[in-house]
């Protein structure tokens, strides 16, 4: 990742009306070569349609859009050849065979016949299914067939790939190999953007965009975004959390609560003060409390204390 | 969660083949009333099958399983009296109101017309569907039908409920609120059994069990298997060569595994006694600079994904 080099994917004040609904609305970010960068977002935050837009699939009704040095408003066609896009349902003939599919899709990409083979094997390695060629895709899991929508999107050997949510439904084992195929395409230099809506996820990416209403709230690292997170977050360990999240409702200094097992985490605005209120005010209730400890806090309780109060319900 | 009740579920020594395949591989474990307790698992490594075991939709072909204090195998009916069941693919009528749905489910799950009006309220109210009633399922998002499933599988009040994968591919907003409900559900003394891919998901369960190829692997609360975190130190470094450190780690004695995270390697030592000066000694000895080196504790990520390859290296003999 170089993040000083002129940015490969870039928009500025793209906007995208569906009849009165504003799906985006004046989204501008950009991305350097060789990063692997994350839409985060509630449903209908503008995530596929932003990717969709950049794909040249969509028009989008105002504002710019470059990818790969194409102007993809002017030239929707021409940006095709440089990219790869996975939409969420990506099309794998279940009756076909897993080399059967990436023939096709390289047929589809007028990949040359005398690179084909070669890249089909290092394609299947680098993805661990080169046992499975001979399987029907249908009979894969959902793991491996993510992990052969996404070979066969690389069968042309793209700049630039674009990923609409790629592991929803997917275990945590096969995760851990799709993004290690992502990572050995960024020490490639390929770029990528992806959406996804898990928040454990987003922490794999480089930069993360958390959007809503189809606006950029926030965009930077994911280590930067947590550092912006207001206030801090506590566990307390309780048998009776949703006793204990009525107790601290409307506190001074103590914000969104969550119900996790064992207990509850609640963000406060100075832990040092808020912890020996809230034990004060848990006794006083007669719930019982065990450890009030700060925790790191996660992508997720990054999302809800600043994209979650910002969104409309 | 409560306990000095007899357990809401009880499995003991289950095991489920079809034909040679040994799907459930003599499985153990035991849920308290308003307990939580999350299902991982890779695909295919038998939890929905377990599941439907539980729902007496499969008998089983060796072991006991008590649900409620019913033994399935004897009385599968009585079992699915007593249960509430949710699954990804749940199935709502598109055309019909909040309200058409809920009335059609009670009358398929039998609630007498006495008690309809009751129980729909008690389900719109633990469903948090208030407001909605009036509205087609096709104009609700993924977050809203989802609350409605829910809202539909507890019409006859049942203690246990069987959630296999709800919340898959709904935003995390949703995911959340859904959440609370199934806390809102455990403290009314409800047992909830419930499967997901995501990690963050298994950290709001009392405890979760880990399956792999039909066996559990291990049972545990989100905290104390992180804490055990198979015992090995884990270290965050941020190189500036991802590319060199990487090659600098692989085959070094004493590391057990490298992986990309971002902008970082999480490294993870194969000695319990292998402390960051022995990292940086590594680097300092081939030459790269490793940059920050900062040990971290295993996400549950780290662990189940460390659980789940032990076990299926040895076979489970190791479990």
């Amino acid at each position: 990742m170089s993040p000083d080099a002129p940015p490969v994917v870039a928009l500025d004040g793209v906007v995208k009306r569906f009849g009165e609904r504003v799906a985006v609305d004046g989204l501008a970010f950009a991305v350097a070569p060789g990063e692997i960068f994350g839409l985060v977002g509630p449903d209908g935050a503008g995530k596929t349609t932003t990717l969709r837009m950049l794909a040249g699939l969509l028009p989008p009704d105002a504002g710019t859009i470059r990818v790969a040095d194409t102007d993809v408003v002017a030239a929707p066609e021409a940006v095709k050849a440089r990219i790869s896009y996975m939409p969420q349902r990506f099309g794998l003939y279940e009756e076909l065979t897993v080399a059967e599919n990436i023939r096709f899709y390289a047929d589809l990409f007028e990949v040359p016949r005398r690179v084909r083979e070669e890249r089909t094997d290092r394609l299947l390695a680098a993805s661990g299914m080169t046992a499975f060629r001979a399987f029907r895709a249908g009979k894969l899991s959902g793991g491996m067939k993510q992990k052969l929508g996404l070979t066969c999107a690389l069968v042309h050997t793209p700049d630039i790939v674009l990923l609409d949510e790629p592991t929803t439904g997917v275990d945590p084992v096969s995760r851990r190999e799709f993004w290690a195929i992502l990572y050995r395409l960024r020490a490639e230099g390929v770029t990528i953007l992806l959406s996804t809506a898990y928040l454990d996820e987003a922490e794999r990416c480089d930069r993360l965009a958390l959007l809503s209403a189809g606006r950029v709230l926030h965009c930077d690292t994911p280590a930067a975004l947590k550092a912006r997170m207001p206030g801090a977050v506590l566990a307390i360990m309780t048998g009776s959390g949703r006793a204990a999240r009525a107790a601290l409702d409307g506190q001074e200094g103590v914000g969104r609560a969550l119900l996790v097992g064992g207990g509850l985490h609640v963000v406060v605005d100075d832990p040092a003060r808020r912890i020996p209120q809230i034990r004060a005010s848990l006794a006083e209730r007669s719930v019982p409390v065990g450890d009030i400890a700060a925790i790191a806090p996660g992508v997720e309780d990054v999302f809800m204390a600043l994209v979650a109060d910002a969104s409309p319900r | 969660m409560s306990t000095g009740e007899p357990d809401a579920i009880v499995v003991d020594g289950l095991v489920k083949r079809f034909g040679a395949f040994v799907a459930v591989d003599h499985v153990s474990f035991a849920v308290a009333p308003g307990e939580i307790m999350g299902f991982l698992g890779p695909n295919g490594a038998g939890k929905s099958t377990i599941i439907r075991i539980l729902c007496g939709l499969f008998a089983p072909t060796e072991g006991h399983v008590r649900v409620s204090g019913i033994d399935v195998a004897t009385d599968p009916e009585g079992v699915r009296a007593r249960i509430g069941y949710m699954s990804q693919k749940f199935s709502l009528y598109r055309d019909l109101t909040v309200l058409e749905n809920l009335t059609f489910f009670a009358g398929i799950y039998g609630v007498r017309r006495r008690a309809r009006a009751e129980r729909i309220g008690y389900a719109v109210e633990m469903a948090g569907l208030g407001g909605r009633e009036g509205q087609r399922v096709a104009t609700l998002s993924g977050g809203w039908q989802q609350r409605l499933a829910l809202g539909c599988a507890i019409l006859h009040r049942p203690r246990i409920l069987f959630l296999d994968e709800p919340t898959s591919g709904v935003e995390p907003m949703a995911r959340r609120r859904f959440w609370d409900l199934i806390h809102a559900l455990a403290e009314d003394g409800v047992s909830v059994l419930v499967s997901t891919h995501y990690m963050d998901e298994a950290e709001y369960c009392d405890r979760v069990a880990l399956i792999n190829h039909g066996r559990l692997v291990a049972v545990d609360t989100p905290g104390a298997l992180k804490r055990a975190g198979g015992g090995r130190p884990l270290f965050v470094i941020e190189p500036a060569d991802l590319g060199a450190a990487l090659a600098a780690l692989a085959g070094a004695a004493g590391i057990a595994s490298a992986s990309v995270y971002g902008g970082t390697l999480h490294v993870a030592a194969a000695d319990p006694h292998y402390d960051a000066a022995d990292l940086a000694a590594l680097f300092a000895e081939r030459g790269v600079e490793p940059g920050r080196i900062e040990p971290t504790a295993p996400s549950l990520e780290d662990v189940f994904v460390d659980l789940v390859a032990s076990d299926t290296r040895t076979g489970g003999r190791a479990a």
